[in-house]
């Protein structure tokens, strides 16, 4: 009864799949209700990687148990397996599962460029759900004797080394190699632990830098170049490496991960690469640009995809619990309390951000505490968004082909990928996003911290079941969409916000909306917003007239037709401008941030 | 029965504890099973391998990284000074040659003909473990490290700065409400671990830094004192490497609060006591809280408090200290855990238990804002 599933895809109809985090392992299952694929319960339990259990099956089974008695399906034998296949009321067809517990892959990674290789390697380690710890290129600055001890410092999982073209340096690919040999980097899991080392780079270097590696301590893999031609990035191939040595290395020395890997029908992905997945699949299926943001206690995950392009970036120490306090320091008490319309003590605030991080799991009990959460959640977002759109560039060191029509064009390899102008949707998930007691609270914090542009549709993950599906996807592609659209995220609605600044009070755009059950016009001047409820699963057609230098996507004071999406939510109207800036003196400052939080009804 | 689990923080008057030193790589215990040792006694020690210098040989002496090994009057695992001639170019016929010269004692490590670089490895350097607790070695892990146990009274911390530190106990305030002033700090406190009341003010820090105390121990402290202190803002509560002086434990959290009755009691009665003392703390998995361990002698072990079959379960009647505001830092007795959610004035919803104060008012609160406290 506890065999692994063997049918095809086809003829799965429960599937129960569980994401361990580094706190709680959720298990959510999936069924086939009247032909479509369904989420149809969800349970949790904490994580027990860690002593006394020291064991993360004995955390799969209590939120599986958990939902079995929810769903009133035996899911967990007697033996604490997993029951495989159906039976009538007992057992799944497939079990699946992410992993970040026990703080997640950790990886360094070396280049020879810094913006080139080294980016190039940086990109395939995040695509693959790392958390990179380190990014070691010849030009980093750094003298040599510091990369050392860098690199000596550090406790990766594995290390992704690239660098050159196909047939291009040898010279500067070994060198480094010959920086981490010597240094001897000590993985996480002690000295049995033969540390992986990826070798992705010019493939004429492969065995000098095998030669460099021999004798260490070291599991070396040459895999094809990350960067073939400086044209192109190929990184798959080291996407795919990394998560082979993520099961084979990493996951084989965790506690308990063994009998979870044997019980898996599919490969057991980092949390964060099974989110990319996910958002990726969307992105193409529906033929749209998404921004994906999953805010923890500790670090704000980011993920795009742009035309063809995705990137994540994983901001450390931008979270909500443990590094609050981190968000206050980089963002400045100020732009922290730039959001909060009330009163408050700086003094008696530093005191309280230092006691959230110091017991992290604490949450807000007063109005007061809750308004001043999201103020920093706002500023969490912002700094990670800022950080993503930095790091997800056209790629660099591409000679560029100019004709006479760019003459005026400053267009360099580089730019970012990230335009809000063309971004169709975005996703918020993480405790702060998810479960804000009002779903204004989650669309004031996104519109405030991203600065949507054009017309967006904004969108929650329910429950966090991004991870799931995104593992699910590379099972069973068409039951994780079904289940995306229906059960997965959560509509709020639509942002409608032009590019461009203006006098406070002046006329900044002109809008007609005609959908089932919505029929508005109106004008809004420059720093107003509004508000107009639309349901959730109703379209409307809007029709915007911007005033000179706002921009809706078609060029300064163009007019523009566009659909919009209804949520739990609705319409927002932001004629606050673009780039966001608040104005004015502090009392001017209060009332502005009071009437939009009165406008869009964010606390009660 | 409506419980819930809610770890506190561990102070304890008497307890069999079990520490293990470890070397962060493999070499040599100096102690055996059975051995008897001091906080201060070294057992273990190591040698970690030493600094590596590169250098590039090829361009210092502006030949082909293939001529290098040609070029070379050292070989491969030849030590070497400072400034000692490493290399000589061999010129035209014997002329214009170039000379490199050792940036720095070691030993040459690799010549590469690929890079024209020589990687030299300077002298080990030697690392002691310190015992840290004293008591007797209960096992040894060959090339590793030991376990050593002891009888002792200990406190957990909140949070900490700064790492290790031993030294006698010594009270400078005489109630757990008085805050810790730079007047309650005297010359005489150098190398002894001195404990506050309540919050330890950023001057009292300054004082007890200038008198080189060994650690000093209170309820609170203001975020802004340990930033002036610091230089810079604390961002992750992941410490112990500070070196500014001093070690620092709060054993309560930030702001002006004053230390729980019950671990004040116990550095009164244990005042002129050896202790050994850590600031490092890590809030994240695997998590590491500063500590207090002070040895007892043998005639004053006690049986050892055992965590009760209720330890860390919240059930009514249990003591708590809320542990977010608006109520921070108020002590109390569990009254009732109602089961369903409960909408609060943030207008989340939530599980609460609700509370009966020191001062009988009757409290609401969510379980996740307070702490268990044994008293």
């Amino acid at each position: 009864m506890t065999a692994k599933a063997t049918s095809s895809p086809d003829d799965l109809n429960v599937i129960l799949a569980t994401d361990c985090g580094s706190t709680t392992t959720k298990a959510i299952l999936i069924q086939k209700v009247d032909g479509h694929y369904r989420q149809t319960h969800r349970g949790e339990a904490p994580t027990t990687v860690e002593e006394p259990a020291a064991d993360v099956t004995v955390g799969v089974q209590n939120a599986a148990t958990e939902v079995g008695e929810l769903s009133g399906r035996k899911l967990v034998d007697e033996n604490g397996n997993i029951i495989r296949p159906v039976d009538g009321q007992t057992g799944c067809d497939a079990y699946i599962s992410t992993s970040s517990a026990g703080g997640g892959l950790q990886m360094m990674v070396a280049g020879v460029v810094r913006n080139m290789s080294a980016a190039s390697a940086k990109r395939a380690a995040l695509g693959a759900g790392a958390i990179v710890m380190e990014t070691i290129a010849s030009n980093d600055k750094r003298k040599p004797h510091e990369q050392i001890q860098r690199i000596r410092e550090l406790r990766p999982d594995m290390v992704l080394l690239a660098g050159g073209t196909d047939g291009g340096t040898v010279k500067h690919v070994v060198q480094l190699a010959e920086l981490i040999a010597p240094a001897r980097p000590q993985p996480r899991f002690g000295g049995a632990y033969k540390l992986p080392v990826i070798y992705a780079g010019n493939p004429d270097a492969a065995d000098a830098v095998r030669q460099t590696f021999a004798g260490e301590n070291i599991e070396l893999a040459v895999i094809p170049n990350v960067r073939p031609v400086l044209e192109q990035e190929n990184l798959g191939p080291a996407r795919d490496r990394i998560h082979d040595l993520f099961l084979e290395h990493v996951m084989a020395h965790a506690p308990g991960y063994p009998r979870l890997i044997e019980w898996a029908d599919a490969p057991i992905m980092p949390t964060p690469g099974a989110v990319g997945n996910i958002l990726q699949t969307i992105a193409e299926r529906q033929n749209i640009n998404a921004v994906g943001v999953d805010i923890g206690g500790a670090t704000t995950d980011v993920f795009s995809v742009f035309g063809t392009e995705f990137n994540r970036t994983v901001s450390a120490n931008l979270g909500m619990s443990y590094s609050i306090s981190n968000v206050c320091a980089e963002a400045g008490m100020k732009n922290v309390l730039r959001w909060v319309h009330i009163d408050m003590d700086e003094r008696e605030l530093r005191n309280r951000v230092k006691n959230k991080m110091i017991r992290p799991t604490t949450i807000p009990q007063t109005r007061e505490a809750l308004i001043f959460e999201q103020a920093v959640a706002r500023e969490a977002l912002r700094l990670a968004y800022i950080q993503h759109k930095e790091f997800a560039t056209t790629l660099q060191g591409v000679q560029q082909q100019r004709t006479v029509g760019d003459t005026f064009s400053q267009s360099t390899g580089g730019a970012t990928l990230v335009d809000n102008m063309v971004l169709d949707l975005i996703v918020g998930s993480g405790g702060v996003l998810s479960h804000a007691p009002r779903m204004e609270q989650t669309v004031a914090m996104m519109i405030d911290a991203f600065e949507p542009e054009g017309i967006t549709c904004l969108a929650k993950d329910s429950i966090f079941m991004m991870p799931h599906l995104g593992v699910l996807a590379s099972v069973h592609p068409q039951a994780a969409l079904e289940v995306f659209e229906k059960d997965c995220l959560v509509y709020l609605g639509t942002c409608v916000a032009p590019r461009g600044r203006g006098k406070r009070g002046k006329p900044c755009f002109q809008y007609q909306i005609k959908g089932n059950g919505i029929h508005e016009t109106g004008e809004l001047k420059v720093g107003e917003m509004r508000l107009l409820p639309l349901p959730i699963n109703h379209t409307a057609e809007i029709v915007i007239d911007p005033e000179r230098g706002f921009d809706f996507g078609d060029g300064p004071g163009k007019p523009v037709k566009g659909t919009v999406r209804g949520g739990t939510v609705g319409i927002v109207l932001d004629a606050r401008g673009r780039p966001l800036v608040i104005e004015g003196e502090e009392s001017d400052r209060r009332e502005q941030m009071t009437n939009w939080v009165a406008e869009l009804n964010v606390y009660e | 029965m409506a419980h819930a689990y809610t770890p506190g923080l561990r102070v304890s008057h008497c307890v069999k504890h079990r520490t293990r030193r470890m070397l962060p790589i493999s070499g040599e215990v100096v102690v055996s099973v059975g051995d008897r040792v001091n906080a201060q006694d070294v057992v273990a020690r190591t040698f970690l391998p030493g600094p590596v210098i590169p250098f590039n040989l090829s361009n210092k002496l502006g030949v082909a990284a293939t001529d290098v090994p040609r070029c070379l009057l050292k070989i491969q695992g030849d030590t070497i000074r400072k400034d000692e001639l490493i290399a000589r170019s061999p010129g035209i016929f014997g002329m214009f040659q170039k000379e490199a010269y050792s940036p720095d004692d070691g030993t040459v490590e690799t010549i590469s003909q690929i890079t024209g670089q020589v990687i030299l490895r300077g002298a080990p350097e030697p690392i002691e473990v310190l015992a840290y607790l004293a008591g007797e070695v209960v096992e040894v892990l060959p090339e590793q490290g030991v376990d050593i146990e002891a009888d002792i009274a200990m406190a957990q911390g909140i949070l900490g700065i700064g790492g290790e530190a031993f030294g006698t106990i010594r009270l400078a305030c005489q109630s757990p409400e008085i805050p810790l002033t730079p007047d309650l700090i005297h010359e005489d406190m150098r190398g002894q671990i001195v404990v506050g009341g309540a919050r330890m003010t950023g001057e009292a820090i300054k004082r007890a830094i200038k008198v080189g105390t060994a650690a000093v121990i209170s309820g609170g402290m203001d975020d802004q004192d340990l930033k002036d202190i610091l230089g810079q803002d604390l961002g992750v509560a992941i410490t112990g490497s500070e070196r500014i002086g001093t070690s620092l434990v709060i054993t309560e959290g930030f702001g002006d609060i004053a230390m729980a009755a019950r671990t004040f009691e116990l550095f009164q009665l244990l005042e002129g006591r050896e202790a050994a003392a850590n600031g490092a703390t890590q809030i994240r998995a695997g998590v590491l809280r500063p500590e207090i361990l002070i040895p007892l002698n043998p005639d004053e072990v006690t049986p050892n408090e055992e965590p009760s079959s209720e330890h860390g379960l919240l059930v009514p009647g249990a003591r708590v200290r809320m542990i977010r505001d608006p109520y921070f830092g108020l002590l109390g007795k569990v009254d009732s855990l109602p089961h369903e959610l409960t909408v609060l004035d943030s207008g989340s919803k939530a599980r609460v238990l609700t509370v009966i104060l020191d001062d009988s008012r009757h409290l609401t609160v969510p379980r996740a804002n307070v702490e268990l406290i044994e008293e």
